[in-house]
């Protein structure tokens, strides 16, 4: 029977440490989103123009729900693209 | 004792009479008109806020910009942004307005709650503080 110390590995077990992601409006402060400001929420929209999930972008629901509603603003004035490809 | 003895009569009514809110709406003119026509547009939605009993806090004028994706096939348009505070029941006989006006292509209204109208407020110090230095080209009053 093997025990746990007999097991070798050939190479050092990867073991990366995780940033902890945040919500970057707790941290700051930011009370409210602006749907303006195309240039701020680009920060949250991949290359085809697709709102970021929270698991990406670590913002908390709270902000995640006003990050929608402003990027659906600005889209609707516009400002941002429904569809695109190369965006950024 | 009352529970309500101290309200006085025809409070609630009065107080229903006077909300007010604040609103910032943008639309989107097209871009054929002159800077007459577009000033035409813009004072005329100025003025009937005015004679709706509503009050016109901040006024915006953002230019030709480019659209994100065309609108009635145009690719650019005259944006304008207006802030005020009237009635909500004057949102609607606003958007009948946009929606029969024929320069308009896009608009939207937006009720402001109180960190909607705190960040305007700053957003309006920030400009008006570059528009120092820069040669002002025209004061906004208040």
């Amino acid at each position: 029977m093997a025990q746990h110390d007999d097991i070798r590995y050939l190479n050092p077990v990867n073991v990366e440490v995780k940033k902890k992601k945040y919500c970057r409006f707790k941290k700051a402060g930011i009370k409210y989103i602006d749907y303006k400001d195309a240039e701020f929420l680009k920060k949250f929209l991949n290359e085809q123009g697709k709102i970021l999930p929270r698991r990406l972008t670590g913002t908390s629901l709270k902000f995640q729900k006003k990050v929608s509603q402003a990027v659906k603003r600005a889209r609707h004035l516009a400002l941002l693209p429904y569809v695109t490809d190369m965006l950024k | 004792m009352q529970p309500f003895g101290k309200i006085p009569k025809g409070f609630i009514t009065q107080q229903i009479k006077k909300m007010i809110k604040q609103y910032e709406t943008v639309f989107i003119a097209t871009p054929v008109l002159s800077d007459v026509q577009m000033k035409e547009a813009v004072a005329k939605y100025t003025g009937l806020i005015a004679e709706n009993g509503g009050k016109v806090v901040y006024e915006e004028d953002w230019g030709l910009r480019k659209l994100a994706y065309p609108i009635q096939k145009k690719t650019t348009g005259f944006y304008h942004l207006i802030e005020f505070q009237a009635e909500p029941a004057f949102i609607s006989t606003l958007e009948t307005q946009y929606k029969r006006d024929e320069r308009i292509i896009r608009f939207q209204t937006v009720s402001m709650d109180k960190h909607a109208i705190a960040y305007a407020e700053r957003r309006r110090a920030k400009i008006n503080g570059t528009k120092a230095e820069a040669p002002a080209t025209e004061e906004t009053a208040e």
